[in-house]
């Protein structure tokens, strides 16, 4: 089967890639692009751990055909550190344990990442809702909910 | 038809390991040429922290600080043996093994010290900060970068131990059945508040406060973090998960992750963590194991407290919606 082309930015990168036609978005990124960072937990839009942002949305990459993010602007957990400096979420998540395996720990970011995008200021249900789509089997949820709220908190902080 | 409350308590030890064949867990420890030391094992790290608190126990017994020391979890073809993250061991299996290396290794950084300050070993103490001591004569002192220097290209030493832990095997006594299957234990003790619905089954836990004892706390961060996710699974076992909903019949199996049920960030109870400190007398610096152990005991009380608000014993797990209402119709039967 022929290839097809995708051209998208990455993290700020330019990246094109000869793909097969039907290649989700997660197997683009992490098999042809190497950014591992989107996990690949359900493979079917359940668990939340592949999430990723195109053009500003949040959006499962394991049920997203990569061709269809042709000049899409998508952003992952590995683009958000600013070189050596963790964004607020990833030292949020640190600061108040809330990882363990670490696996769906890159979806919970970049699901609340967008939260904090759109609502800087966020209500406990407002994080619980925001993040009602990704699984977690260690934390029991309540660090994860409290990394929000601190990131939240310390970027009012810094605005101020 | 009602929405009923109950309270329900229940109060569980566990043990820390198990005793097939010993239990046992092999560790290395020794020092890169600068003084950092690497602990190199088969332990898997499973995201509870395995590699955090076995650099913890390795500083601790070689008297450097924590982040000289690197964990190596390498993997089963080439690290020492160890049975495996199992059965709560890791931290008391592995860390009594490291230890031991950990130990052996600062007996022969002591030796090539003495060599260098011509004293003896004996004499010789640690500060915790990277520096080797004469006891009593704090000025007259070297770097344990010095020393590791010295022993890798002068002296000709390896600075390294060898640990394992290994207990016993245990058989069940012929008449009694009696054995020893593991060493320490930990306990828990948990009272879970529920809300049951009465006309639909529906269980909500309003909030559970547990009591842990678990030894020493090497981390006490690590160790909330890792009881407050096994007090929310404890909830999830009790309410929520099954692969086989109507055993041994397949029907209405789940085949995928969609179709298991655990409770997300919206169900979550009030949940409070008390830990007790009780250092186990055979556990690395008091270690237990307090990794399945914090998921237990939400599950019997939570089913008591189901009892005590309805009337009704449900005794197979999960506690649906549909066991309480046909425990509920049974009761009226009768």
């Amino acid at each position: 089967m022929a290839k097809v082309p995708v051209q998208f930015t990455l993290n700020g990168s330019e990246k094109a890639e000869f793909i097969d036609s039907g290649t989700t978005l997660l197997n683009a990124l992490r098999d042809k692009i190497g950014d591992t960072s989107p996990k690949g937990g359900c493979h079917q839009g359940t668990c939340g751990a592949c999430s990723v942002i195109v053009d500003g949305e949040l959006r499962l990459s394991c049920l997203t055909l990569a061709e269809t993010c042709n000049g899409a602007s998508i952003t992952t957990t590995s683009g958000l550190a600013d070189g050596g400096v963790l964004h607020t979420l990833q030292r949020a998540f640190l600061d108040t344990f809330a990882t363990q395996c670490g696996f769906c720990s890159p979806g919970m970011i970049i699901a609340a990442k967008v939260l904090l995008d759109h609502t800087p200021n966020p209500s406990r249900e407002e994080v619980v809702e925001a993040l009602s789509g990704n699984i977690c089997r260690c934390t029991g949820y309540e660090p994860i909910i409290q990394a929000v709220l601190t990131a939240a908190r310390s970027n009012s902080q810094n605005a101020a | 038809m009602a929405i009923r409350r109950g309270r329900g308590v229940a109060a569980i030890n566990y043990p820390t390991g198990m005793n097939l064949g010993g239990d046992p867990t092999q560790a290395l420890v020794h020092s890169t040429p600068t003084g950092n030391f690497m602990v190199t094992l088969s332990s898997v790290d499973l995201g509870q922290g395995m590699k955090q608190i076995m650099a913890q126990i390795c500083a601790e017994a070689i008297g450097v600080p924590t982040d000289r020391v690197v964990v190596d979890t390498a993997d089963t073809d080439t690290g020492p043996h160890c049975m495996g993250t199992f059965a709560s061991r890791g931290t008391h299996r592995a860390g009594n093994a490291v230890i031991q290396a950990a130990r052996e290794a600062r007996q022969v950084m002591l030796e090539v010290a003495a060599e260098e300050l011509e004293v003896n070993a004996s004499d010789l103490e640690t500060d915790g900060q990277g520096n080797i001591l004469v006891k009593g004569a704090p000025q007259k002192s070297i770097s344990i970068f010095d020393v590791a220097l010295s022993a890798h290209f002068k002296r000709g030493r390896s600075i390294s131990g060898r640990g394992m832990f290994l207990i016993p095997r245990s058989y069940p006594e012929k008449e009694t059945g009696a054995m020893k299957p593991s060493t320490c234990y930990a306990h828990a003790c948990t009272v879970a508040e529920v809300e049951v619905d009465d006309e639909t089954g529906e269980v909500t836990v309003l909030n559970v406060k547990n009591v842990f004892e678990i030894g020493r706390a090497l981390n006490p961060k690590m160790v909330e973090q890792q009881l407050v996710g096994g007090s929310w699974m404890g909830i999830s076992h009790a309410l929520y998960e099954t692969t086989e909903p109507y055993y041994p019949n397949r029907d209405h199996g789940g085949t995928d992750f969609n179709q298991y049920l655990m409770p997300g960030p919206g169900d979550l109870a009030q949940t409070e963590i008390i830990v007790l400190e009780r250092p186990s007398a055979d556990g690395p610096y008091g270690a237990k194991g307090p990794g399945e152990m914090c998921a237990n005991p939400q599950i019997p009380a939570v089913a008591n407290a189901v009892f005590d608000a309805v009337g009704v014993r449900i005794d197979t797990l999960p506690i649906t919606p549909e066991r309480i209402l046909r425990a509920l119709k049974a009761q009226a039967a009768n």
